[in-house]
């Protein structure tokens, strides 16, 4: 269950520093239907919510969102994380934080081509302009395929 | 004698068999393990999607979800899961005879209608030697499963579900206990039983509303957008979840059968091996004294 045992790990890290009373890493965990991508402490995360990108340290408020199409980021001193994230639910707990991702996938695991095709499938169906053109769809498909592309890295918009 | 040697073509076309049936029992069991690996990473996204959704369940109102309303069971649907190959021992006998206790069971009701969504070759092969009206039949899901597929059955079926044409939808599949054991099991998959959120088991009649909001909103949490909205997308997931679960489990379990039972026919097939190998040396035996006697009884006569 998920009583929030919101200072649980206060001392856990034995890093000292911050206010006291208040978590100073965050247990990051990204889980797809069929795997678990990423189990970390972290410092920071960064969510693509479907209301907008929201940044979380630790000691954030409960919170519980829907997200979006995006890139999450995450931070553990120096070292830095990224996925492409397409859907899902985020937990945000003081000192946890649950992503239920739909769709996530870690930079090397995209197929960069077959983004790439999706992407001009897309392009093409927005400026075609047929009448039963479902835009909606496209610009799902358009917003899926440019995030992958700019995770993956270059050979694709930026942004 | 000529008898030796129609034991010697058994023979060979016995090791040749086995040798088919070692080769699928290796098959089986690098299947098998890669089964098993996925539904241990489907672990984790399930435990979490309960443990967020029986978070939320107690504080917005959980009860008036249309997905959780229960109606008197008039249209029912169940979802047969079976395997495309045989081959597996019993795995398919035995799932298909618990579809039918199930399906009898609920035809015996008096002015229930049910109807089949079949998963697998051989559970459509079955049926369609039946009556019972099928709605859905997909074929070739394990080759390469998908939580997409699964997306797929569930979204079907959530929408037969709120547009009324179904008042409940069962679910039957081996569950994988054992690399030796499958369970068949029957489950409720809608309308979501209240215990799959953490609530209470008692019915939710439609005048109990909101009643969940009450006690447990003891964190104040933020929620992007309304817990009602939220709860919206979280429970058709939810059912995305079971149906994944359950197509991984009989993916195991089928995977289990076989190889369970392709050991067996290999060690049966050593067993005929062996005992057609000592009846061939007998009967060679018979012969070479045979012989010896005539060339024995033949030198006699000539003194």
């Amino acid at each position: 269950m998920a009583a929030p045992t919101a200072h649980a790990e206060t001392h856990g890290t034995g890093r000292p520093g911050g206010a006291p009373g208040l978590p100073v890493a965050i247990r990051l965990e990204i889980v797809t239907p069929s795997s678990r991508l990423v189990s970390e402490i972290v410092d920071e995360v960064i969510l693509p919510g479907s209301l907008g990108y929201l940044g979380v340290l630790p000691g954030h408020a409960p919170l519980l969102t829907s997200l979006g199409i995006g890139r999450v980021t995450y931070r553990r001193g120096p070292d830095r994380g990224e996925l492409a994230l397409a859907g899902g639910f985020a937990e945000v707990l003081p000192d946890r934080v649950t992503v239920l991702a739909d769709i996530a996938e870690r930079a090397e695991a995209i197929d960069r081509e077959r983004a790439g095709r999706a992407r001009d499938r897309a392009l093409k169906r927005l400026r075609g302009g047929e009448r039963n053109t479902d835009f909606e769809r496209a610009q799902i498909t358009l917003q899926k395929a440019l995030i992958r592309l700019s995770v993956a890295g270059r050979g694709g918009h930026d942004e | 004698m000529a008898n030796v040697r129609d034991f010697r073509t058994r023979i060979r076309s016995v090791r040749s068999t086995q040798q088919i049936t070692r080769a699928m029992k290796l098959v089986s069991a690098a299947k098998l393990r890669r089964a098993q690996e996925r539904i241990l990473a489907a672990r984790p996204y399930a435990e979490k999607m309960k443990e967020v959704l029986s978070s939320l369940a107690a504080r917005a109102g959980a009860g008036r979800h249309p997905l959780l309303a229960r109606r008197p069971e008039r249209r029912t649907i169940v979802v047969v899961i079976a395997a495309d190959k045989g081959l597996c021992g019993s795995f398919n006998t035995n799932i298909l005879n618990g579809a039918r206790a199930v399906l009898d069971r609920l035809r015996a009701q008096a002015d229930v209608e049910v109807r089949v969504d079949i998963v697998g070759r051989k559970a459509r092969d079955w049926f369609r030697r039946r009556d019972y009206p099928t709605r859905r039949v997909l074929l070739d899901l394990f080759r390469n499963l998908t939580p997409e597929q699964a997306r797929d059955i569930a979204v079907n079926l959530i929408d037969a579900f709120t547009r009324a044409e179904v008042d409940a939808v069962h679910l039957v599949y081996n569950e994988f206990k054992s690399v030796m054991q499958q369970r068949v099991v029957v489950e409720p998959l809608l309308p979501i039983p209240p215990a799959d959120l953490g609530l209470p088991a008692a019915g939710i009649p439609a005048g109990d509303t909101g009643a969940g909001g009450g006690g447990a909103a003891a964190e104040d949490y933020i929620y992007e957008p309304s817990p009602d909205r939220l709860f919206d997308a979280l429970l058709p997931r939810h059912v995305e979840t079971q149906v994944y679960r359950a197509l991984l489990e009989s993916a195991a379990a089928e995977q289990g059968a076989r190889m369970t039972a392709m050991e067996n026919a290999t060690r049966n097939a050593e067993e005929m091996v062996d005992s057609l190998t000592l009846q061939m040396n007998k009967i060679r035996q018979a012969s070479i004294t045979k012989e010896i006697l005539e060339v024995v009884s033949g030198a006699e006569a000539l003194k």
